[in-house]
Protein backbone atom coordinates (compact mmCIF):
# COMPACT_ATOMS: atom_id res chain seq x y z
CA UNK A 1 0.00 0.00 0.00
CA UNK A 2 2.91 2.26 0.73
CA UNK A 3 3.79 3.08 -2.86
CA UNK A 4 0.28 3.64 -4.12
CA UNK A 5 -1.15 7.11 -4.14
CA UNK A 6 -4.14 6.48 -1.96
CA UNK A 7 -6.58 9.10 -3.20
CA UNK A 8 -6.32 7.82 -6.77
CA UNK A 9 -8.00 4.54 -6.06
CA UNK A 10 -6.32 1.72 -7.80
CA UNK A 11 -3.81 3.84 -9.75
CA UNK A 12 -0.32 3.26 -8.39
CA UNK A 13 3.23 4.22 -9.12
CA UNK A 14 3.65 0.88 -10.82
CA UNK A 15 0.98 1.90 -13.28
CA UNK A 16 2.88 5.07 -14.00
CA UNK A 17 5.89 2.92 -14.83
CA UNK A 18 3.67 0.78 -17.01
CA UNK A 19 2.58 3.88 -18.93
CA UNK A 20 6.12 5.18 -19.13
CA UNK A 21 7.31 1.93 -20.60
CA UNK A 22 4.44 2.02 -23.10
CA UNK A 23 5.44 5.56 -24.04
CA UNK A 24 8.93 4.29 -24.79
CA UNK A 25 7.40 1.65 -27.02
CA UNK A 26 5.44 4.35 -28.86
CA UNK A 27 8.68 6.27 -29.22
CA UNK A 28 10.54 3.19 -30.45
CA UNK A 29 7.99 2.16 -33.05
CA UNK A 30 7.79 5.76 -34.25
CA UNK A 31 11.55 6.24 -34.45
CA UNK A 32 11.95 3.04 -36.45
CA UNK A 33 9.12 3.75 -38.88
CA UNK A 34 9.96 7.40 -39.30
CA UNK A 35 13.66 6.85 -40.01
CA UNK A 36 13.22 3.98 -42.45
CA UNK A 37 10.11 5.59 -43.94
CA UNK A 38 11.91 8.90 -44.44
CA UNK A 39 14.81 7.27 -46.29
CA UNK A 40 12.44 5.24 -48.42
CA UNK A 41 10.12 8.21 -49.00
CA UNK A 42 13.01 10.43 -50.03
CA UNK A 43 13.99 7.83 -52.60
CA UNK A 44 10.40 7.61 -53.85
CA UNK A 45 10.18 11.40 -54.03
CA UNK A 46 13.32 11.45 -56.12
CA UNK A 47 11.85 8.82 -58.47
CA UNK A 48 8.64 10.84 -58.78
CA UNK A 49 10.64 13.99 -59.50
CA UNK A 50 12.83 12.35 -62.11
CA UNK A 51 9.60 11.12 -63.66
CA UNK A 52 11.04 8.00 -65.25
CA UNK A 53 7.82 6.66 -66.72
CA UNK A 54 7.89 3.03 -65.62
CA UNK A 55 8.92 3.86 -62.06
CA UNK A 56 6.35 6.60 -61.73
CA UNK A 57 3.59 4.38 -63.07
CA UNK A 58 4.36 1.72 -60.49
CA UNK A 59 5.21 3.84 -57.45
CA UNK A 60 2.71 6.67 -57.69
CA UNK A 61 -0.48 4.54 -57.44
CA UNK A 62 0.94 2.42 -54.60
CA UNK A 63 1.83 5.55 -52.63
CA UNK A 64 -1.64 6.91 -53.29
CA UNK A 65 -3.13 3.79 -51.70
CA UNK A 66 -0.98 4.15 -48.58
CA UNK A 67 -1.86 7.83 -48.31
CA UNK A 68 -5.59 7.50 -48.81
CA UNK A 69 -6.65 4.25 -47.09
CA UNK A 70 -7.13 4.89 -43.34
CA UNK A 71 -4.18 3.61 -41.38
CA UNK A 72 -6.29 1.45 -39.12
CA UNK A 73 -7.62 -0.48 -42.12
CA UNK A 74 -4.12 -0.95 -43.53
CA UNK A 75 -2.91 -2.29 -40.20
CA UNK A 76 -5.73 -4.78 -39.74
CA UNK A 77 -5.61 -5.95 -43.35
CA UNK A 78 -1.85 -6.41 -43.34
CA UNK A 79 -1.77 -8.16 -39.96
CA UNK A 80 -4.47 -10.60 -40.99
CA UNK A 81 -3.52 -11.23 -44.59
CA UNK A 82 0.28 -11.26 -44.42
CA UNK A 83 0.30 -14.80 -42.93
CA UNK A 84 -1.53 -16.03 -46.03
CA UNK A 85 1.52 -15.22 -48.15
CA UNK A 86 3.76 -16.72 -45.51
CA UNK A 87 4.71 -13.59 -43.57
CA UNK A 88 4.12 -14.31 -39.90
CA UNK A 89 4.84 -10.98 -38.32
CA UNK A 90 4.05 -10.16 -34.71
CA UNK A 91 2.05 -6.99 -34.02
CA UNK A 92 5.19 -4.92 -33.53
CA UNK A 93 6.78 -5.84 -36.86
CA UNK A 94 3.46 -5.52 -38.69
CA UNK A 95 3.03 -2.09 -37.17
CA UNK A 96 6.53 -1.01 -38.17
CA UNK A 97 6.06 -2.27 -41.73
CA UNK A 98 2.79 -0.44 -42.27
CA UNK A 99 3.84 2.74 -40.47
CA UNK A 100 7.06 2.75 -42.51
CA UNK A 101 5.22 2.61 -45.82
CA UNK A 102 2.68 5.11 -44.59
CA UNK A 103 5.49 7.49 -43.61
CA UNK A 104 7.25 6.85 -46.92
CA UNK A 105 4.09 7.68 -48.86
CA UNK A 106 3.76 11.00 -47.02
CA UNK A 107 7.47 11.82 -47.20
CA UNK A 108 7.57 11.05 -50.95
CA UNK A 109 5.44 14.09 -51.66
CA UNK A 110 7.38 16.23 -49.22
CA UNK A 111 10.68 15.13 -50.78
CA UNK A 112 9.50 15.79 -54.29
CA UNK A 113 8.43 19.24 -53.17
CA UNK A 114 11.89 19.74 -51.69
CA UNK A 115 13.66 18.84 -54.90
CA UNK A 116 11.37 21.13 -56.84
CA UNK A 117 12.03 23.96 -54.39
CA UNK A 118 15.58 24.20 -55.78
CA UNK A 119 15.41 26.40 -58.86
CA UNK A 120 16.71 24.81 -62.08
CA UNK A 121 19.11 27.70 -62.53
CA UNK A 122 20.74 26.79 -59.18
CA UNK A 123 21.28 23.26 -60.38
CA UNK A 124 22.67 24.45 -63.71
CA UNK A 125 25.09 26.62 -61.74
CA UNK A 126 26.38 23.70 -59.70
CA UNK A 127 26.68 21.52 -62.78
CA UNK A 128 28.57 24.33 -64.52
CA UNK A 129 31.14 24.15 -61.71
CA UNK A 130 31.82 20.56 -62.74
CA UNK A 131 29.70 18.87 -60.09
CA UNK A 132 28.28 15.54 -61.15
CA UNK A 133 24.58 14.80 -60.98
CA UNK A 134 25.05 13.11 -57.60
CA UNK A 135 27.30 15.81 -56.16
CA UNK A 136 24.69 18.39 -57.07
CA UNK A 137 21.98 16.22 -55.51
CA UNK A 138 23.80 15.69 -52.20
CA UNK A 139 25.65 18.96 -51.73
CA UNK A 140 23.11 21.41 -53.17
CA UNK A 141 19.64 19.93 -53.62
CA UNK A 142 19.52 17.96 -50.36
CA UNK A 143 20.51 20.80 -48.02
CA UNK A 144 18.55 23.52 -49.82
CA UNK A 145 15.44 21.47 -50.60
CA UNK A 146 15.64 19.74 -47.22
CA UNK A 147 15.46 23.05 -45.39
CA UNK A 148 12.61 24.23 -47.56
CA UNK A 149 10.43 21.27 -46.63
CA UNK A 150 11.71 20.67 -43.09
CA UNK A 151 8.55 22.10 -41.46
CA UNK A 152 6.40 19.84 -43.64
CA UNK A 153 8.53 16.86 -42.68
CA UNK A 154 8.21 17.70 -38.98
CA UNK A 155 4.46 17.75 -39.55
CA UNK A 156 4.69 14.20 -40.93
CA UNK A 157 6.83 13.10 -37.96
CA UNK A 158 4.39 14.43 -35.38
CA UNK A 159 1.46 12.97 -37.28
CA UNK A 160 3.01 9.52 -37.54
CA UNK A 161 3.90 9.58 -33.85
CA UNK A 162 0.27 10.17 -32.96
CA UNK A 163 -0.98 7.70 -35.57
CA UNK A 164 1.29 5.03 -34.14
CA UNK A 165 -1.39 4.71 -31.43
CA UNK A 166 -3.41 2.77 -33.99
CA UNK A 167 -0.98 -0.15 -33.77
CA UNK A 168 -2.78 -0.88 -30.51
CA UNK A 169 -5.57 -2.52 -32.54
CA UNK A 170 -3.13 -5.32 -33.28
CA UNK A 171 -2.57 -5.85 -29.57
CA UNK A 172 0.82 -4.15 -29.33
CA UNK A 173 0.95 -2.50 -25.92
CA UNK A 174 2.07 1.01 -26.69
CA UNK A 175 0.87 4.11 -24.90
CA UNK A 176 -2.77 4.07 -25.98
CA UNK A 177 -3.24 0.32 -25.47
CA UNK A 178 -1.62 0.56 -22.04
CA UNK A 179 -4.03 3.32 -21.09
CA UNK A 180 -6.98 1.20 -22.16
CA UNK A 181 -5.74 -1.68 -20.02
CA UNK A 182 -5.44 0.60 -17.01
CA UNK A 183 -8.80 2.22 -17.59
CA UNK A 184 -10.47 -1.16 -17.63
CA UNK A 185 -8.82 -2.05 -14.35
CA UNK A 186 -9.03 1.21 -12.42
CA UNK A 187 -12.13 2.76 -13.94
CA UNK A 188 -10.32 6.09 -13.97
CA UNK A 189 -10.57 7.07 -17.65
CA UNK A 190 -10.11 10.82 -17.27
CA UNK A 191 -7.05 10.63 -15.08
CA UNK A 192 -5.36 7.97 -17.19
CA UNK A 193 -6.13 9.59 -20.53
CA UNK A 194 -4.82 12.86 -19.14
CA UNK A 195 -1.59 11.15 -18.14
CA UNK A 196 -1.35 9.40 -21.52
CA UNK A 197 -1.96 12.74 -23.23
CA UNK A 198 0.79 14.27 -21.16
CA UNK A 199 3.15 11.53 -22.32
CA UNK A 200 2.29 12.17 -25.97
CA UNK A 201 2.88 15.85 -25.38
CA UNK A 202 6.20 15.08 -23.70
CA UNK A 203 7.23 13.10 -26.78
CA UNK A 204 6.12 15.67 -29.35
CA UNK A 205 6.93 18.96 -27.68
CA UNK A 206 10.74 18.61 -27.74
CA UNK A 207 10.52 17.77 -31.43
CA UNK A 208 8.56 20.85 -32.35
CA UNK A 209 10.79 22.97 -30.06
CA UNK A 210 13.96 21.73 -31.69
CA UNK A 211 12.43 22.01 -35.15
CA UNK A 212 11.56 25.62 -34.43
CA UNK A 213 15.12 26.31 -33.29
CA UNK A 214 16.58 24.85 -36.48
CA UNK A 215 14.24 26.85 -38.64
CA UNK A 216 15.22 30.02 -36.84
CA UNK A 217 18.91 29.28 -37.20
CA UNK A 218 18.49 28.64 -40.93
CA UNK A 219 16.39 31.66 -41.62
CA UNK A 220 18.99 34.12 -40.39
CA UNK B 1 40.64 28.04 -78.05
CA UNK B 2 36.95 27.49 -78.62
CA UNK B 3 35.85 26.34 -82.08
CA UNK B 4 32.20 26.18 -83.00
CA UNK B 5 31.37 24.59 -86.35
CA UNK B 6 27.99 24.57 -88.06
CA UNK B 7 26.20 24.35 -84.72
CA UNK B 8 22.46 23.63 -84.83
CA UNK B 9 20.25 23.51 -81.79
CA UNK B 10 16.55 22.61 -81.73
CA UNK B 11 14.08 22.66 -78.85
CA UNK B 12 11.48 20.33 -80.33
CA UNK B 13 10.19 22.16 -83.40
CA UNK B 14 11.94 25.37 -82.46
CA UNK B 15 15.18 25.89 -84.40
CA UNK B 16 17.12 28.06 -81.99
CA UNK B 17 20.66 28.05 -83.41
CA UNK B 18 20.95 27.78 -87.18
CA UNK B 19 24.49 26.92 -88.13
CA UNK B 20 26.84 28.92 -85.94
CA UNK B 21 30.54 29.14 -86.84
CA UNK B 22 32.73 30.89 -84.32
CA UNK B 23 36.33 30.83 -83.09
CA UNK B 24 37.34 32.38 -79.80
CA UNK B 25 41.05 32.67 -79.19
CA UNK B 26 42.88 32.50 -75.89
CA UNK B 27 42.95 35.89 -74.20
CA UNK B 28 40.14 37.25 -76.30
CA UNK B 29 37.04 39.00 -74.96
CA UNK B 30 33.96 38.44 -77.09
CA UNK B 31 30.68 40.19 -76.36
CA UNK B 32 27.49 38.69 -77.70
CA UNK B 33 24.55 41.01 -78.26
CA UNK B 34 21.14 40.52 -79.80
CA UNK B 35 17.48 40.72 -79.04
CA UNK B 36 15.63 38.45 -76.64
CA UNK B 37 15.15 34.91 -77.90
CA UNK B 38 17.91 35.10 -80.51
CA UNK B 39 19.73 32.14 -78.93
CA UNK B 40 22.56 33.84 -77.02
CA UNK B 41 22.09 31.93 -73.77
CA UNK B 42 21.56 28.70 -75.64
CA UNK B 43 24.88 29.18 -77.40
CA UNK B 44 26.69 29.46 -74.06
CA UNK B 45 24.94 26.36 -72.72
CA UNK B 46 26.05 24.44 -75.81
CA UNK B 47 29.67 25.42 -75.18
CA UNK B 48 29.85 23.57 -71.84
CA UNK B 49 27.31 20.89 -72.68
CA UNK B 50 24.56 22.14 -70.39
CA UNK B 51 22.52 21.72 -73.57
CA UNK B 52 22.90 18.99 -76.17
CA UNK B 53 23.26 19.90 -79.84
CA UNK B 54 21.63 18.36 -82.88
CA UNK B 55 24.25 19.07 -85.52
CA UNK B 56 27.77 20.42 -85.85
CA UNK B 57 30.46 20.49 -83.19
CA UNK B 58 32.09 22.46 -80.41
CA UNK B 59 35.75 21.98 -79.53
CA UNK B 60 37.40 23.49 -76.46
CA UNK B 61 41.19 23.20 -76.56
CA UNK B 62 40.73 20.38 -79.05
CA UNK B 63 38.25 18.46 -76.88
CA UNK B 64 35.02 17.57 -78.65
CA UNK B 65 32.49 18.87 -76.10
CA UNK B 66 29.57 16.79 -77.29
CA UNK B 67 31.40 13.52 -77.94
CA UNK B 68 30.07 10.59 -75.92
CA UNK B 69 33.55 9.84 -74.60
CA UNK B 70 34.06 13.36 -73.19
CA UNK B 71 33.92 13.71 -69.41
CA UNK B 72 31.72 16.81 -69.22
CA UNK B 73 32.31 17.29 -65.49
CA UNK B 74 36.00 17.60 -66.21
CA UNK B 75 35.46 19.76 -69.27
CA UNK B 76 33.23 22.20 -67.37
CA UNK B 77 36.10 22.99 -65.01
CA UNK B 78 37.74 24.71 -67.96
CA UNK B 79 34.71 26.92 -68.54
CA UNK B 80 33.55 29.04 -65.62
CA UNK B 81 30.01 30.29 -65.99
CA UNK B 82 28.10 33.16 -64.43
CA UNK B 83 24.36 33.43 -64.87
CA UNK B 84 21.80 36.17 -64.76
CA UNK B 85 20.52 34.77 -61.44
CA UNK B 86 23.43 34.73 -59.02
CA UNK B 87 22.50 31.32 -57.58
CA UNK B 88 24.49 31.59 -54.35
CA UNK B 89 24.12 28.50 -52.21
CA UNK B 90 22.02 29.92 -49.34
CA UNK B 91 23.01 27.24 -46.82
CA UNK B 92 26.73 27.98 -47.05
CA UNK B 93 28.79 30.97 -45.96
CA UNK B 94 30.37 33.10 -48.64
CA UNK B 95 33.68 31.29 -48.07
CA UNK B 96 32.08 27.84 -48.20
CA UNK B 97 30.18 28.79 -51.37
CA UNK B 98 33.48 29.29 -53.14
CA UNK B 99 35.36 26.42 -51.48
CA UNK B 100 32.73 23.74 -52.13
CA UNK B 101 33.46 22.88 -55.75
CA UNK B 102 37.27 22.93 -55.45
CA UNK B 103 36.92 20.50 -52.55
CA UNK B 104 34.37 18.03 -53.90
CA UNK B 105 35.00 18.35 -57.63
CA UNK B 106 38.74 18.87 -57.75
CA UNK B 107 39.39 16.88 -54.59
CA UNK B 108 41.45 19.61 -52.95
CA UNK B 109 42.09 19.40 -49.24
CA UNK B 110 39.98 21.60 -47.03
CA UNK B 111 42.90 23.97 -46.39
CA UNK B 112 43.73 24.30 -50.09
CA UNK B 113 40.10 24.87 -51.00
CA UNK B 114 39.73 27.54 -48.31
CA UNK B 115 42.94 29.23 -49.39
CA UNK B 116 41.72 29.30 -53.00
CA UNK B 117 38.34 30.64 -51.90
CA UNK B 118 39.94 33.41 -49.84
CA UNK B 119 42.15 34.37 -52.75
CA UNK B 120 39.28 34.58 -55.25
CA UNK B 121 36.98 36.42 -52.85
CA UNK B 122 39.65 39.05 -52.29
CA UNK B 123 40.10 39.15 -56.04
CA UNK B 124 36.47 40.25 -56.54
CA UNK B 125 36.50 42.57 -53.52
CA UNK B 126 34.65 40.41 -51.01
CA UNK B 127 37.61 39.92 -48.68
CA UNK B 128 35.57 41.16 -45.71
CA UNK B 129 32.58 38.86 -46.21
CA UNK B 130 33.99 35.36 -45.65
CA UNK B 131 31.73 34.44 -42.74
CA UNK B 132 28.56 36.10 -44.04
CA UNK B 133 25.67 34.21 -45.51
CA UNK B 134 24.66 35.15 -49.06
CA UNK B 135 21.26 36.54 -48.08
CA UNK B 136 23.03 39.31 -46.16
CA UNK B 137 24.76 40.44 -49.37
CA UNK B 138 23.45 42.81 -52.02
CA UNK B 139 22.72 41.54 -55.52
CA UNK B 140 25.95 42.99 -56.83
CA UNK B 141 27.94 41.31 -54.06
CA UNK B 142 26.21 38.00 -54.70
CA UNK B 143 27.02 38.23 -58.39
CA UNK B 144 30.67 38.90 -57.54
CA UNK B 145 30.48 35.89 -55.25
CA UNK B 146 29.27 33.86 -58.24
CA UNK B 147 32.26 35.11 -60.22
CA UNK B 148 34.66 34.14 -57.41
CA UNK B 149 33.03 30.74 -57.17
CA UNK B 150 33.59 30.14 -60.87
CA UNK B 151 37.18 31.45 -60.70
CA UNK B 152 38.04 29.12 -57.82
CA UNK B 153 37.88 26.22 -60.27
CA UNK B 154 40.74 27.93 -62.14
CA UNK B 155 38.90 27.98 -65.47
CA UNK B 156 40.58 28.95 -68.71
CA UNK B 157 37.45 30.54 -70.10
CA UNK B 158 34.67 32.51 -68.47
CA UNK B 159 31.15 32.59 -69.89
CA UNK B 160 28.87 35.38 -68.68
CA UNK B 161 25.17 35.18 -69.44
CA UNK B 162 23.72 38.63 -68.83
CA UNK B 163 25.52 38.81 -65.52
CA UNK B 164 24.16 42.28 -64.79
CA UNK B 165 20.61 42.04 -66.10
CA UNK B 166 18.96 41.11 -62.81
CA UNK B 167 20.76 43.77 -60.78
CA UNK B 168 19.53 47.09 -59.49
CA UNK B 169 20.96 49.79 -61.75
CA UNK B 170 23.29 51.11 -59.06
CA UNK B 171 24.85 47.64 -58.60
CA UNK B 172 25.64 47.06 -62.27
CA UNK B 173 28.87 49.06 -62.16
CA UNK B 174 30.62 46.96 -59.52
CA UNK B 175 30.00 43.74 -61.43
CA UNK B 176 31.10 45.25 -64.74
CA UNK B 177 34.24 46.52 -62.99
CA UNK B 178 35.01 42.99 -61.82
CA UNK B 179 34.50 41.67 -65.35
CA UNK B 180 36.71 44.43 -66.70
CA UNK B 181 39.39 43.46 -64.20
CA UNK B 182 39.32 39.85 -65.41
CA UNK B 183 39.57 41.02 -69.01
CA UNK B 184 42.62 43.11 -68.14
CA UNK B 185 44.21 40.10 -66.48
CA UNK B 186 43.95 38.28 -69.78
CA UNK B 187 41.03 35.95 -69.07
CA UNK B 188 39.33 34.60 -72.17
CA UNK B 189 35.71 35.69 -71.90
CA UNK B 190 32.44 35.35 -73.75
CA UNK B 191 29.97 37.86 -72.41
CA UNK B 192 26.34 37.84 -73.42
CA UNK B 193 25.33 41.35 -72.48
CA UNK B 194 22.92 44.21 -72.92
CA UNK B 195 25.53 46.65 -71.66
CA UNK B 196 26.61 48.27 -74.91
CA UNK B 197 29.11 50.52 -73.15
CA UNK B 198 30.88 47.49 -71.72
CA UNK B 199 30.78 45.68 -75.07
CA UNK B 200 32.28 48.69 -76.79
CA UNK B 201 35.08 49.35 -74.31
CA UNK B 202 36.15 45.94 -73.16
CA UNK B 203 35.61 43.54 -76.06
CA UNK B 204 38.06 42.60 -78.73
CA UNK B 205 35.14 41.52 -80.87
CA UNK B 206 31.38 41.82 -80.72
CA UNK B 207 28.94 39.32 -82.23
CA UNK B 208 25.38 40.24 -83.08
CA UNK B 209 22.82 37.41 -82.98
CA UNK B 210 19.57 37.57 -84.86
CA UNK B 211 16.98 34.77 -84.86
CA UNK B 212 19.54 32.01 -84.28
CA UNK B 213 22.05 33.30 -86.79
CA UNK B 214 25.28 35.10 -86.06
CA UNK B 215 24.44 38.02 -88.26
CA UNK B 216 27.66 39.94 -87.83
CA UNK B 217 30.91 39.72 -85.90
CA UNK B 218 33.75 42.16 -85.78
CA UNK B 219 35.69 44.65 -83.67
CA UNK B 220 33.53 47.04 -81.65
CA UNK B 221 34.43 49.91 -83.95
CA UNK B 222 32.81 48.03 -86.81
CA UNK B 223 29.72 46.83 -84.97
CA UNK B 224 29.00 50.12 -83.25
CA UNK B 225 30.54 52.47 -85.81
CA UNK B 226 29.88 50.96 -89.20
CA UNK B 227 27.70 47.85 -88.98
CA UNK B 228 27.62 45.85 -92.18
CA UNK B 229 24.22 44.30 -91.61
CA UNK B 230 20.91 46.06 -91.80
CA UNK B 231 19.67 43.98 -88.82
CA UNK B 232 22.60 45.04 -86.66
CA UNK B 233 22.00 48.65 -87.49
CA UNK B 234 18.31 48.41 -86.60
CA UNK B 235 19.02 46.61 -83.34
CA UNK B 236 21.56 49.19 -82.23
CA UNK B 237 19.33 52.06 -83.23
CA UNK B 238 16.70 50.65 -80.89
CA UNK B 239 18.87 49.98 -77.84
CA UNK B 240 20.40 53.41 -77.80
N1 LIG C 1 14.79 24.60 -72.35
C1 LIG C 1 14.12 25.15 -73.38
N2 LIG C 1 13.05 24.52 -73.93
C2 LIG C 1 12.38 25.06 -74.97
N3 LIG C 1 12.70 26.22 -75.53
C3 LIG C 1 13.73 26.91 -75.04
C4 LIG C 1 14.49 26.41 -73.95
N4 LIG C 1 15.47 27.30 -73.66
C5 LIG C 1 15.32 28.30 -74.55
N5 LIG C 1 14.29 28.08 -75.38
C6 LIG C 1 13.84 28.96 -76.47
O1 LIG C 1 14.94 29.14 -77.34
C7 LIG C 1 14.97 30.47 -77.85
C8 LIG C 1 16.33 31.08 -77.55
O2 LIG C 1 16.44 31.23 -76.16
P1 LIG C 1 17.71 31.89 -75.46
O3 LIG C 1 17.47 31.83 -74.01
O4 LIG C 1 18.93 31.26 -75.96
O5 LIG C 1 17.60 33.37 -75.98
P2 LIG C 1 18.47 34.63 -75.53
O6 LIG C 1 19.06 35.19 -76.77
O7 LIG C 1 19.39 34.25 -74.46
O8 LIG C 1 17.34 35.62 -75.02
P3 LIG C 1 17.34 36.57 -73.72
O9 LIG C 1 17.99 37.84 -74.11
O10 LIG C 1 15.88 36.75 -73.45
O11 LIG C 1 18.04 35.85 -72.64
C9 LIG C 1 13.81 31.21 -77.20
O12 LIG C 1 12.75 31.24 -78.13
C10 LIG C 1 13.45 30.35 -76.02
O13 LIG C 1 12.08 30.42 -75.76
MG1 LIG D 1 19.43 34.64 -72.38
Amino acid sequence: MQDSISFFTGFGVNDLWFLGEAALKTLWISVLSISIGTLLGTFFGWVLHEGKLAATLTIAPVLDVFRSVPLIIQLVLFYNFAPIIGLNFDPFVSGVVILTFYTAALVANVARGGIEAVPPSMRRASRSLGMSYWQDLFHVVLPIGGRAVFPAWIGVVLGVMKDSALVSVLGYVELLKASQVLITRTQEPLLILAIAGAFYFALSYPISRYAHKFEQRWSK
Amino acid sequence: MIQVRDLHKHFGDLHVLKGINLDVNKGEVLSVIGSSGSGKSTLLYCLNSLEQIQQGSVHVDGIDVHAKSTDVNKLRQKLGMVFQQWNSFPHLTVLENVALAPRIVKGKSKEEAIAMAEKQLKHVGLGDKFKHYPNSLSGGQQQRLAIARALAMEPEYMLFDEATSALDPEKVGEVLDTMRLLAEEGMTMICVTHEMGFAKEVSDRVAYFHHGIMEEIGPPEQIFGAPQSEHTRKFLANVR
